[in-house]
This record gives structure tokens, sequence and C-alpha cells, in this order.
């Protein structure tokens, strides 16, 4: 069993030393999806706690069998954020709700001066192709389904699986 | 099976962003179990989307926050015990409530017996108002039979043994009817009755004008009897129950003759 493992073991203890380092781990990606959606930093400063404490609250539900810890905290994540942007509410507040991506996000970011990879994760979106751009926002940022994502780029559903792999290898050669 | 096609098919990376059906999330993590190169490659995959994700953040957001958040949700944990001193007033009050209808509908039951004992009280007084009256009127009727101008007045006195009894009888020729008051008379023993005769003289034959049956218990001791006879006399004797063909001459009590010349 490995580190994050035991970890996630821990947490679903209720044991919030394990709680808090999960939440180091993950909790920046995670207000970066929310933040991603709805576009508020101020919303997605709450959604993203709410979305911790929901876990926190539900963390028996859990089990490796339904996929990573992260995973699932991501699709807490991603429901929360879409539920809050179909509210009555937000919708008023946001009529003109801008069609920006998460890589408009990242180049804009003054936030992500202070992370060391800053330079090398700016130079990556920045090298990204506009179908890698879509298969990310939308596999891992909206959490649309392959068939979505085939109809959108029109392109079948195995191509989507390859597709999207090579743009992940991309990724992973300059930040790892 | 081949490790490196089944990584390269890119399902690692959809098992990452949660695109997999349930069953095929099972399947990843039995493999990765078998597999350290499966294990270590979707550790990168998440690492790499970590990475990528948390660029997006507009700021770190301390653990500290949500720590109170968590307290706080504890402490609304513990709110259903405020709430559970309010279930039990609320019981409390239900009971109260409930005790407090009993009471009233106990004080409502006690209320309608006692209207009905009033009614029935009530209605015991209008009887006997009725009875009042009707027995006003009766004796009115008897005191104006009495009172009347044809009515022929007989008195009957005691005879041998019984000279503390006496009756009178008030004679109507017109109506047909005679009145007898039989105030002087004793109540007749168990078995026997008062029986009224009718007699003519010459020659001596008696007519039975009936048994007076309810004498002991009427009241004024006045009865109306019919007699169509052409009476000389009356004579009340007192027979066995149910009355005699001929007066049992020893049991007579009274007798009167009546004054053809008024």
């Amino acid at each position: 069993m490995n580190h994050i493992d035991a970890l996630v073991k821990q947490f679903q203890k209720k044991d919030i030393k394990a709680f808090e380092t999960l939440y180091k781990m993950y909790s920046n990606s995670i207000h970066g999806v929310v933040n991603t959606i709805v576009k508020d930093t101020v919303i997605s400063d709450e959604l993203m706690q709410d979305v911790f404490i929901k876990a926190w609250n539900n963390a028996e539900s859990y089990s490796s069998s339904k996929g990573r810890f992260f995973t699932w905290i991501l699709n807490i994540a991603r429901n929360a954020a879409i539920d809050k942007t179909r509210s009555k509410a937000f919708k008023q507040s946001k009529q003109n709700l801008d069609a920006s991506f998460f890589v408009d996000i990242i180049v804009s970011n003054s936030n992500l001066e202070q992370q060391t990879d800053a330079i090398g994760i700016k130079k990556f979106v920045n090298q990204l192709g506009e179908k890698c751009k879509i298969l990310i926002e939308f596999l891992y940022f909206k959490g649309y389904t392959q068939k979505d994502l085939a109809e959108t780029l029109d392109i079948p559903i195995g191509t989507v699986k390859t597709r999207n792999r090579s743009c992940i290898q991309k990724l992973r050669e300059i930040v790892l | 099976m081949d490790i490196k096609a089944y990584i390269k098919s890119g399902i690692l990376e959809l098992y990452v962003a949660g695109q997999l059906s349930e069953k095929e999330n099972q399947e990843v993590s039995q493999l990765m179990q078998q597999h350290p190169e499966i294990h270590q490659e979707v550790l990168e995959i998440e690492a790499a989307i970590v990475k990528l994700t948390e660029a997006t953040s507009p700021h770190a957001v301390k653990f500290d926050a949500l720590k109170d958040k968590i307290t706080e949700t504890k402490v609304v944990a513990l709110k259903p015990k405020t709430s559970n001193w309010l279930s039990y007033a609320g019981w409390a009050a239900s009971i109260i409530l409930a005790a407090g209808l009993l009471w009233t509908l106990n004080t409502k039951n006690q209320l309608e017996e006692d209207i009905k004992t009033v009614a029935t009280e009530k209605q015991t007084l209008e009887l006997q108002i009725e009875d009042a009256r009707h027995s006003l009127a009766k004796t009115k009727d008897l005191l104006e039979a009495i009172r009347a101008k044809d009515i022929v007045t007989v008195p009957l006195n005691g005879q041998g043994n019984f000279d503390t009894s006496y009756a009178k009888v008030y004679w109507n020729k017109n109506d047909n009817a005679i009145y007898l008051d039989a105030q002087g008379l004793p109540e007749a023993p168990k078995g026997k009755v008062w029986q009224v005769w009718s007699l003519t003289l010459n020659p001596l034959i008696p007519t039975s004008l009936g048994t007076i049956d309810d004498f002991n218990s009427d009241d004024n001791k006045i009865f109306a009897i019919a007699n169509t006879n052409e009476s000389q006399a009356f004579g009340i004797t007192l027979e066995p129950e149910g009355g005699s063909e001929t007066p049992t001459m020893e049991q007579l009590h009274t007798l009167g003759i009546v004054n053809t010349t008024p």
C-alpha cells in the first residue's frame, strides 16, 4: 500500500491530520477546477471548501473500486460547481459568462508566479494544440464524456482516448 | 496481458479523469495492484493533472479556515440535543394538552349528564303538573256533577258490625250515572273487592253495578259508575276478588235508600 492509499484510509477513519494532508495535496487543484467552471474567485473559495466538507462528511462512501481518491473529490467538485452555475441566482449575476478556457486562466494567473513550475506550465499551455485544449478542458475540468467529446471534436471515440493520452504525455514531460 | 499496450491505450488517463464505468474502474484498480508499472503510470498521470489544475487556482486557502467549518458542522451536529430539549418540551406540551382535552371532555360529559338529569326532572315535573291539572279538571267535573240540579243524594250508612263505615251516592238520573263517594270505607283487604249494588226493595232484587277494583289506589275515593236501573237503594258489600253474582249479606257494609221525594 502506498502513501496516498494509506492517507485515504486514515481519512476515512476521520483522522483530521490525514484529511489536512490530503487537503494540502489537492485543495489547489479542486479550487482551480471550480474556479474554471464558475469563473468567480469568491464563489470558488466557498465552493472549494464546501467540496472538502462534503468529502469529510461522506468519507465512508468512498471506496477504491470507485476510482482514485483524487478522481472522487474531483467529481464532487465538478458536480458542485456545475450545480452552482445552474442556480438561478448565479445565472442572474453572471449573464455574460465568458467562454474562456483553463488555458486563459493559466496564462493570466498571477497566483501562478509563486509556483515553482509556473514557467513550465505556461510554456505547456502555450504550445498546446486546440484539440488538446478542448480534450483536457472537457475531460478533466468539465467532466464531459468521451462520447460528448467525440461529437464535439468530430473524431471517433477510440481516437479520444489515444489523442488525450498524447496530450497528457506532453504535460507530464513538462511538469514532472 | 500486454501491459505496455494497455498503458498506451489511454484508458488510465480516462481512469484519472473519472470517465470509466464502475466495472472498468474495478478492473483498473485490480490491475494496479497486480502490475507496478500500471500503478506507477496512474500515479504519474494523476500528479500531472493535479499540477495542471493547481495552475488554475486563484489563490491558496488555508486548511484552518476549513477546520473551523468542520468544527462548526460538529456544533451543528450537536444541535439535535437542543432540539431534543425542544422535542421533550413539545412532548410535554402535547401531554398537557391531551390531559387538558381529556379533562375538558370529562367535564363536558359530566355537564351533559347533568343536563340529562335536569331534563328528566323537568319531564317528571311537567308530568306532575299535567297530572295535577288533570286531577283538578276531574275534581271540577266531579264538583259540577255533584252540584247539578237534578242530582239525588243518597247517604249510605254503616250496617251491623260496620257502623263506622259510610258512603254517599250522587245519582244523576239524566246521565244514567252515579258518583260514589266511598271515603268512609276502609281499604279492601287482600283478595277482596268492594262491589256496588243497585237494589229494588219490593221485591228485593240486587243488581250488580260492578266491583271497584282500583279502590285502594284511588286518591279521592270517588267513583263514577254507570247505572241504568230504577234503583230504590244502593248497597256496598265486600266480595272475593272478581265479584259475586249475589251480594254476601254478612259483608254488607253500607246501605242507603233513595229518597224518592226530593
